[in-house]
């Protein structure tokens, strides 16, 4: 049955080579009071059983391929080559283990090395890990990091308020029991220059995000400037598809830049897996925490890789580990790898204005309609602010039952003073009909109200 | 990608960045590239993976197919509760089954990792003694032969850690635990133990252990890493374990992925419950005459530590794992049964060639010593190195780290009877040959695209990043350089 493949005889000789008659006389170690539990569970399903279940399960799910879509927020409908799912389902990567053993290990490790490479590249930083859960995790490894660096002797972090909300609840749940202090989004209205005002000597990092949660660039330079002078880092939570046109962090001053690597080749999947990536600077690579590859040669002088600068790792440091992280999402690094190989320079990049050109057709279209306003206080890249004439649950509600669209995210969810806003999100998958549609869908919608 | 289909908007330069170091190769090159990168890969499509502590079972591939049919690949995890009950549905059935099996009172699903899943299960605890008035419950026992992770834990939850050593049966010392347990009294916040152990043997104290630790008022954390054991056997809940994690990818047959992702979900007592990490799903209005199924929702917990990730972790995995326990349902126990078989076998097959430290009955897994007494320059490592050429992948070495030289086997429920036997003979054929031709060992592997790798070198002249491309390449491979060749 399942996937046990000993027959009856099997079975048998095995049972007599042990020197037990059955099955059961294997577990008389276990206490005889709990041995042998019954299980509630449904009958076993046949493979065929299985997949018209599941199927069916399925049909319940109203998809972005059959429904309009321009829901963004932390993840993203980005179309991925069809090579990257096929080089995906490669039995040789995806049921392979973590690669301790490099000498039948190099694909995953030169994989490894060069999604590395592509992250430090992209970021404009020197280094980075193989990966972590997603980029909420990345950021609290962050803190964890700046702590180490400043060896405790600093509490403060300084969260920007347009971080993603769910990233500062994951940071606050990473600490909970950390003497640190966490200031800047409690209000949800602070400023960039409120932020740079709160920087002082007992500040350990100074987080923020690009583009912000709200879609939006903010100039960091001055923030950058500001953090160095007061030794503390300056941890930049970047979309790497904006990345693709716009100026990496590395260049303004960031010592870290962490990310959520969805966009790169990797379903929505409701939620998970997804990809963190985490970049800094050669100085820090030793308090990274996490896997990180690392080339060099074999015996015989041969290019190869290997997982390095492994004594950081909780295997071998144990309870002195700064991060217990140890399965990670490597199978989603190599995604992230693969499409920017099949992609390439241009393509990323041609993604990156397509965004930008889509968001802004939108936005315009949008910003003239009666009862709607686009926030253009700040430049945006592929998510944009819209006040609307009535609640966002409301229109949401009409936009999906009428029109067949999923529309954007309530942000009054998170930001109390922010009733009626929307933020929306158009990528390269939106084509102009859909976003026309869309426009025409909230025109009706203002003008029934 | 396509050409602008709408009008395009000016992007402000001092925005724009000067390059973009990427490669830019062709299809077929990317294709080719990766194709021979996998090539250079062990895994379980190709080869007998015995690597203990880690559970490298067949990972089925209908499991696969599920994960990426469209209604659970392709919907955003911040959509409308009522666009998505199917994957609310498979959730919150799959938090139900997890919770069954394993005797407790319910589950989260959100850790994307058996690390998470253990701090969760820590910071739990600790929120728990404090809810309690309890503040002064900082310290976590765990036994010497625990896995890494768990120590590690306890540091980043912000608690400290009380090694507890082992006895010469290599299973928790309870003289030395009920010594300790009276020392710290009031300040002991719990136990981490993995079960069966990390030696793979069930303890024989266990229950006493726990009655222990739970009579100063300290709570059992279980890794429940081997798990895999434990189906259909016994319920850790009911044995008084308070919270413990599963890893999908281990038990659950979702695959590692060359490292990850994993999926970690938690399951605890009624009384930690309103403790774990949210949102869970829930059923917000049952099933009548009306409606034939529930209605679903999130719920965050009442006092939870709060969220470990964004969103609601590896739902992917989940759908996997979903699909594995309808492929055994309530014949899961038939996965523990042929997993202890078949470590029972190999332990009794090897037993003359290769030295056990615990002899006994032992559960999903068993460690022998890669060491010999008349050849003592090879190294658990050389025997590992020297199954790559025999096509078989390594244990685990040198672990657990109590037992010197360790190798920890583990082969799984999945694999037949004819690649236990050929494992074996080779297994014996590599003792003989540390007798005959050590050097066979030492220099091992032969037949691996790479001979050994200079780690010394990989950690003093750090090369963590490949240079940037030029700017006008356009050829030769993803990497800019060479690439290693398959030998093998």
């Amino acid at each position: 049955m399942g996937y046990i493949p000993h027959t009856e005889d099997d079975v048998k000789a095995m049972l007599a080579a042990i020197g037990v008659d059955s099955l059961d006389a294997l577990f008389e170690d276990v206490p005889s009071q709990h041995r042998f539990p019954t299980l509630n569970l449904p009958e076993p399903l046949s493979e065929l059983e299985i997949a018209t279940t599941m199927e069916t399960l399925s049909w319940f799910n109203l998809t972005t391929s059959h429904y309009a879509t321009f829901l963004g927020a932390g993840a993203y409908n980005h179309y991925s080559p069809a090579i990257v799912n096929q080089l995906l389902l490669r039995g040789e990567f995806y049921s392979a283990y973590t690669p301790y053993q490099p000498e039948v290990s190099q694909g995953t490790l030169q994989a490894t090395f060069e999604f590395q490479s592509m992250i430090a590249h992209l970021t404009g930083m020197e280094a980075a890990n193989a990966s972590h859960y997603d980029g909420a995790t990345a950021l609290a490894e962050a803190v964890t990091m700046a702590n180490a660096i400043h060896n405790g002797k600093r509490q403060k972090v300084i969260l920007s308020p347009t971080i993603h909300p769910q990233y500062r609840e994951v940071v606050r749940t990473y600490h909970q029991n950390k003497p640190f202090k966490f200031s800047g989004d409690r209000s949800g209205t602070a400023t960039l220059l409120d932020i740079t005002d709160m920087v002082d000597e007992n500040t350990m990092l100074v987080a923020v995000q690009y583009p912000n949660f709200l879609g939006q660039i903010e100039d960091f330079n001055e923030l950058a400037r500001v953090t160095k002078t007061h030794g503390a880092l300056l941890c930049v939570v970047a979309d790497p598809v904006a990345l693709s046109i716009l100026k990496p962090p590395g260049e303004f001053g960031a010592d870290i830049v962490v990310g959520e690597g969805q966009g790169l080749g990797i379903p929505m999947s409701f939620g998970g897996p997804y990809l963190g990536f985490f970049a800094t600077n050669s100085k820090y690579v030793r308090r990274i925490a996490g896997r990180i590859v690392g080339e060099t040669r074999d015996l015989e002088g041969q290019r190869a890789f290997v997982m390095t600068l492994r004594p950081r790792e909780q295997d071998i440091r144990r309870e002195k580990a700064t991060s217990n992280i140890c399965t990670n999402q490597g199978l989603m690094a190599l995604a992230a790898c693969i499409h920017m190989a099949a992609l390439g320079k241009h393509g990323m990049k041609r993604v990156g204005e397509l965004c930008w050109h889509k968001a802004h057709y939108a936005a315009d279209q949008i910003d003239a309609l009666e009862g709607y306003s686009v926030d253009r206080s700040l430049p945006f890249f592929k998510e944009f602010v819209v006040t609307c004439p009535r609640p966002v649950n409301e229109i949401n509600q009409s936009l999906l039952d009428d029109y067949g669209i999923i529309g954007g995210y309530d942000l009054s969810l998170d930001y109390p003073h922010r009733g009626n806003q929307m933020l929306l999100c158009v990528t390269e998958t939106n084509p102009r009909a859909e976003i026309d549609m869309l426009v025409k869908a909230l025109r009706e919608i203002a003008e029934a109200s | 990608m396509p050409q602008p289909d709408v009008p395009t908007t000016d992007i402000p330069s001092e925005l724009l960045r000067d390059e973009l170091p990427l490669p830019e190769v062709s299809e077929i090159e990317v294709v080719r590239h990766f194709t021979r990168l996998s090539q250079l890969n062990n895994a379980i499509d190709t080869h007998f993976y015995p690597l203990g502590s880690c559970t490298m079972k067949y990972n089925p591939k209908i499991n696969e197919a599920m994960a990426r049919l469209d209604g659970f690949a392709n919907i955003h995890p911040l959509q409308a509760t009522d666009t998505v009950q199917g994957a609310l549905a498979l959730m919150y059935r799959l938090q139900e089954w997890l919770r069954e099996i394993a005797g407790f009172a319910a589950t989260s699903l959100q850790p994307a990792a058996g690390a998470q899943g253990e701090f969760a299960g820590i910071l739990m605890i600790r929120k728990y003694h404090i809810e309690q008035g309890d503040e002064k419950r900082t310290k976590i026992l765990v036994p010497n032969s625990a896995h890494g992770t768990n120590p590690a834990t306890t540091t980043m939850a912000g608690l400290e850690v009380i090694e507890i050593g082992a006895g010469p049966d290599g299973e928790v010392d309870l003289a030395v635990l009920k010594a300790v347990c009276d020392e710290h009294r009031d300040t002991i916040a719990g136990m981490m133990m993995t079960i069966p152990s990390t030696l793979g043997v069930f303890e024989d104290d266990l229950l006493e252990i726990i009655e222990t630790v739970h009579s100063v008022g300290g709570l059992m954390y279980m890794d429940g890493a081997n798990m895999n054991a434990l189906l259909g056997i016994a319920k850790p809940g009911e044995m008084g374990i308070d919270v413990m994690h599963y890893n999908l990818h281990k038990t659950f047959s979702t695959p590692h992925g060359g490292g990850g992702p994993g999926s970690g979900p938690v399951c605890c007592s009624e009384k930690l419950a309103p403790y774990l990490p949210g949102p869970i799903v829930t059923i917000v209005e049952p099933a009548s005459d009306e409606h034939e199924a529930p209605l679903y929702g999130w719920q965050m917990p009442e006092k939870s530590i709060g969220r470990l990730k964004a969103f609601h972790g590896n739902f992917g995995m989940h759908v996997r794992a979903y699909a594995y326990i309808l492929a055994y349902g309530n014949q899961l126990d038939q996965v523990a049964r042929h997993a202890v078989l078949n470590a029972n076998y190999l332990r009794v097959q090897l037993h003359d060639t290769y030295n056990s430290p615990y002899d006994r009955l032992c559960g999903h897994e068993f460690v022998v010593e890669g060491r010999w007494k008349d050849v003592p320059d090879v190294h658990a490592l050389d025997i590992s190195k020297r199954l790559i050429d025999y096509g078989i992948h390594p244990p685990t070495n040198y672990f657990p780290l109590i037992v010197p030289e360790a190798l920890l086997i583990e082969p799984t429920e999945t694999e037949t009877k004819a690649t236990l036997d050929h494992f074996v003979s080779v297994m014996k054929k590599i003792a003989e040959e540390a007798r005959t031709n050590p050097q066979l060992l030492h220099e091992a592997p032969h037949h691996a695209p790479v001979k050994r790798v200079d780690e010394v070198r990989a950690a003093r002249q750090l090369v963590l990043c490949c240079q940037p491309l030029p700017a006008e390449s356009t050829s030769d491979g993803v990497s800019a350089s060479s690439e290693p060749e398959v030998v093998a």
